[in-house]
């Protein structure tokens, strides 16, 4: 790796820092600065004035803002997230416990967009202005206005009410495979289990596929914005002028232009993927961050929804970190900048 | 130097050439005709649009979409270029014995591939790889020295955007020459650069082509230019070839009355024609005949009622008009 | 004058931005005349426990909710509560983020840092997680909601007018102005604020779309509008227990969703295109 890549990735993480830093503040100001009472959303709805008072105590929520913000740092770095209210439980185990179902979701509708959507985005824009490429235009168009969690209704109402070929939700329906890492289907094919490995597929198929529909639709446009932009360019035409077979053309140059467009795009998509999760695990009742974030909603367990977004938000510069150092590696002329 | 007698190594005749786009069927080349001899260094000036890269573009069966080669003949060292399908294309004439050029040095390299990998890809596919890779590079390494690229092994790794205007241009013209082609097309190899590097490039070009067989189609709007490098040049307007003849001829005793009117309203003899006032006819509804007959000062009914043959009014020196502008004086 | 005619011509010709344009059309007149147009004006509060989940039929033309309410009515009623969200929402980010935007991008000092960081830091979080957790903070509303879509999505905006305008500075005409003398402020309104007018009109366009879509999770999550409000987002929700044996509940309400947002993603494609022809687009 050379050292000018080197130095672009280190300036990245260096960025990363100062962002992470003001996502932290962000939600310091949101949760400690906005409310009237801090204490009385912490402790719930149905909490007592004795019961807030605590909590009052016990945060620290009665002394001045400066010295709050340094509790919340220190428990920050101690991996404190407070408790939830209902589970009584710390909110970091919570998160920890749940944050497998949602990666291996949102994993499997990363790899269904991707695989799916860039063959079609290079598809279409090979084929410009033909019935498929109108088709599929339409298609996508169409994709990015419709409300994910309606979409996971309606394919739960047509697959699993009516057709009953999909289960209703739920992760798994047999004794899950023994645990790795976390990720049935991985753990199942680690472990040779084959009744768990075939029914963590058929319950994570309609979520995965609902929550790629928007991302997908964004995928294939891109990747066909981005073949008709290469094969416009003029080093196409010189290399077609110079006798390079169209197949060699397509497939290494194009292909790898077109990906890097595509790449690009892949950090803001796990932003909406996360996102689209929430929903989608509320729709297939699958036991992952989202649905926690869902019924700390519904039980106003403040605390778990603040561990929540901060986890997304970390999440998600995280990746969009990694989405860069990546582009940098296979565009050269990133790390120029 | 007989430029009569060369043998014909390019032949290009009544080739009609159409763009189907949205706003309607570009009519961009109509019947025009070239010709360049072997070893011959050829002009072929015009203003923007007149058809000289449609022209380059549908020799090498390059059109963009929507374009399409309605009629015509293109020979090429015998061979019928028309004819052949595109893997014959591929293999025997296309960055083989036809290469190109391009105008633009920087967008024509790929960029995210070192100028190395795309180079010697290039030659892999020519069959000009022997196959010892050692060969291969010293070939290679060869030529970019003949180019006066500077420690062409270190470079060779390096990618398109780090190399100045200049160099990616020598860079072109050794692959371009890699290959031993028996012509070359320069589609305004000097446009995209800056004065004084043009004058190098100029040189060099010349140098490298002389005393080989190699022929070479120049495509420029500057005069200057061209008066420099071509031994004869072809002078066209709105995708119709107007008059072809030895530069000094031309130069001195133009004899179509658009090539006068280009010549005069150059604020200097070697000047650049993209600063001619006027307006270049719609492509898309040409005038009828002569496409120059609305502008011509010469112009009569027959212009617009067919389109003049060639004729040869001194020898080696052909004109398309049926006003030609007598002896000057 | 000519020229609005000229770019009117020219808008009616491209079908992708004239369709949408009609969609938002009508849907501006339903939400307008919801009263006069709901064969039930009074479903949004009253209730016909006798009447409930009954199938679309001629009575009821979308059929009846769990409550004995019209759907139809209800979801044309809806469409009231979704424009006033999305519009104000959209409006205000507008109103945050362009001004910070042209702050941004033509005095490039320390505050365009901050302001940009700022922005980089309000889009480091997922919009819809962020809505999420500033309704929970804020409480459950309308009002909560459309401040809570407002505060994440203005970003958006501070980058392109950021983008648009850094980039129009360094061109030759501003430079001749401003070395003719003329005023920081008179150049940004005067001068560098049309020039950016059409990639913001763009983007207000497809924020639109968005921020209908956003502001329907929040209802379905339930921290956006309540209950007996009429919002899209919030009947589906209601739906979700009557299923399969009410499907008209569910499925009425996410094509009203679909329609919208589809008319404001062609309007906001097709005003692209008209606008902003100098940008090769890929997209034809």
């Amino acid at each position: 790796m050379s050292a000018r890549i080197l130095s672009y990735i280190s300036k990245r993480i260096l960025y990363f820092v100062p962002t992470l830093l003001g996502l932290i503040a962000l939600t310091f100001l949101i949760s400690r600065v906005i409310p009237a009472d801090p204490a009385a959303l912490v402790a719930g709805e149905m909490a007592t004035p004795e019961q807030i008072a605590a909590i009052r105590q016990q945060y620290g929520f009665d002394k001045p803002l400066y010295v709050q913000l340094g509790f919340y740092l220190k428990q920050l770095v101690r991996g404190d997230l407070g408790k939830s209210l209902y589970s009584g439980r710390r909110v970091i185990q919570d998160l920890s416990e749940r944050f497998p179902a949602t990666l291996e979701l949102t994993l499997a509708a990363m790899l269904i967009s991707i695989l799916v959507g860039i063959p079609l985005g290079i598809v279409s824009g090979l084929r410009r202005n033909s019935i498929l490429d109108h088709a599929l235009r339409g298609f996508t168009v169409s994709g990015l206005a419709i409300a994910s969690f309606w979409l996971g209704i309606m394919l739960q109402l047509f697959a699993s009410m009516w057709l009953g070929i999909t289960p209703l939700g739920g992760r798994i329906g047999v004794p899950e495979p023994r645990m790795i890492t976390g990720l049935y289907i991985l753990d199942s094919i680690l472990t040779f289990n084959g009744t768990a490995l075939l029914s963590s597929l058929r319950h994570i198929l309609l979520p995965a596929v609902t929550l790629s529909f928007s991302s997908f639709a964004t995928i294939t446009r891109f990747t066909r914005s981005g073949v008709l932009d290469v094969i416009q360019k003029d080093f196409i035409l010189y290399e077609r002028a110079m006798g390079l077979p169209p197949g060699l053309v397509v497939y290494k140059y194009l292909l790898r232009n077109a990906v890097i467009s595509t790449v690009t795009q892949i950090g803001l998509l796990f932003g909406l993927l996360l996102a689209g999760a929430v929903v989608i695990e509320t729709v297939f009742d699958w036991p992952g961050l989202g649905l926690f974030a869902y019924k700390s909603i519904v039980l106003s367990d403040y605390q778990a929804i603040l561990g929540v977004t901060l986890l997304a938000g970390t999440v998600y510069v995280a990746v969009n970190l990694m989405v860069d150092t990546l582009l940098a590696l296979i565009d050269p002329r990133k790390a120029e900048v | 130097m007989d430029l009569n007698r060369r043998e014909t190594l390019l032949a290009v005749a009544n080739l009609t050439v159409h763009f189907y786009t949205e706003r309607g069927v570009v009519k961009a080349l109509e019947g025009a005709e070239l010709r360049v001899g072997k070893g011959e260094v050829v002009g072929l000036i015009g203003e923007s649009g007149c058809g000289k890269t449609t022209m380059a573009r549908s020799i090498l069966r390059v059109l963009p979409p929507g374009g399409r080669i309605v009629g015509g003949e293109i020979s090429f060292a015998g061979k019928d270029l028309l004819a052949l399908d595109e893997k014959d294309l591929n293999t025997s004439v296309r960055g083989k014995r036809i290469t190109l050029i391009p105008q633009d040095p920087f967008n024509s390299f790929n960029p995210v591939f070192s100028v190395g990998t795309q180079i010697s890809d290039i030659m892999k596919w020519k069959g000009e790889a022997g196959g010892n890779k050692e060969l291969d590079e010293n070939k290679i390494r060869e030529m970019l020295g003949k180019v006066q690229i500077p420690s062409p092994g270190d470079q060779l790794k390096k990618y398109p955007h780090q190399f100045s205007g200049g160099q990616r241009q020598r860079l072109m013209i050794a692959m371009a020459l890699l290959p031993s082609p028996n012509l070359v097309i320069a589609d305004e190899p000097t446009t995209a650069l800056d004065v004084t590097v043009e004058a190098q490039i100029l040189r060099l070009m010349s140098e490298l082509v002389r005393g080989k067989e190699i022929s070479v189609l120049f495509i420029t709007h500057d005069l200057g230019v061209a008066s420099e490098v071509c031994e004869r040049m072809i002078v066209m307007y709105a995708g119709q070839d107007m008059e072809d003849g030895p530069a000094e001829a031309l130069f001195s005793g133009p004899r179509h009355p658009y090539t006068v009117e280009l010549l005069e309203s150059l604020p200097n003899p070697r000047g650049n024609i993209r600063d001619i006032p006027g307006e270049v006819p719609s492509l898309i509804h040409p005038p009828p005949g002569c496409r120059f007959n609305p502008r011509c000062p010469a112009a009569t009914e027959s212009c617009s009622a067919e389109r003049p043959r060639r004729i040869e009014v001194e020898p080696g020196h052909w004109v398309r008009c049926f006003h030609p502008v007598g002896q000057k004086t | 004058m000519s020229g609005l005619r000229l770019a009117w011509k020219k808008f009616s010709r491209d079908r992708l931005a004239f369709t949408g344009f009609l969609i938002i059309f009508c849907l501006v007149l339903t939400a307008i005349f919801a009263g006069v147009l709901s064969p039930y004006p009074e479903d949004t509060h009253k209730i016909h426990p006798a009447s409930r989940l009954k199938p679309p039929s001629a009575k009821y033309l979308l059929g009846t909710d769990n409550m004995g309410r019209d759907i139809l009515s209800r979801l044309l009623f809806g469409a009231r509560v979704t424009l006033v969200i999305s519009i104000i929402a959209v409006a205000t980010s507008l109103l945050i983020g362009v001004p910070l935007g042209l702050i941004a991008g033509y005095f490039e000092n320390w505050l365009s840092e901050i302001i940009m960081r700022i922005a980089d830091i309000f889009l480091s979080i997922p919009q819809i997680i962020l809505a999420i957790f500033l309704a929970q903070t804020l409480g459950p509303s309308i009002p909560n909601v459309i401040l809570a879509l407002s505060i994440t999505y203005w970003p958006w905006f501070t980058r392109i007018v950021y983008a648009e305008t850094g980039t129009l500075k360094k061109s030759v005409f501003i430079e001749a102005t401003e070395a003719l003398g003329a005023g920081r402020l008179r150049m940004i309104l005067l001068h560098i604020l049309p020039n950016v007018s059409s990639p913001i009109i763009v983007r207000s366009s497809i924020g639109m779309g968005y921020t209908i879509l956003t502001a329907a999770v929040l209802g379905f999550l339930g921290v956006g509008a309540q209950p007996p409000t009429p919002e899209w987002g919030v009947t589906i929700a209601e739906s979700r227990q009557f299923l399969p044996e009410a499907w008209w509940y569910a499925t009425f309400p996410g094509l009203a969703i679909f329609l919208v947002v589809l008319g404001f993603n062609m309007l906001g494609d097709g005003l692209r295109d008209i606008l902003d022809p100098r940008i090769r687009r890929s997209f034809q």
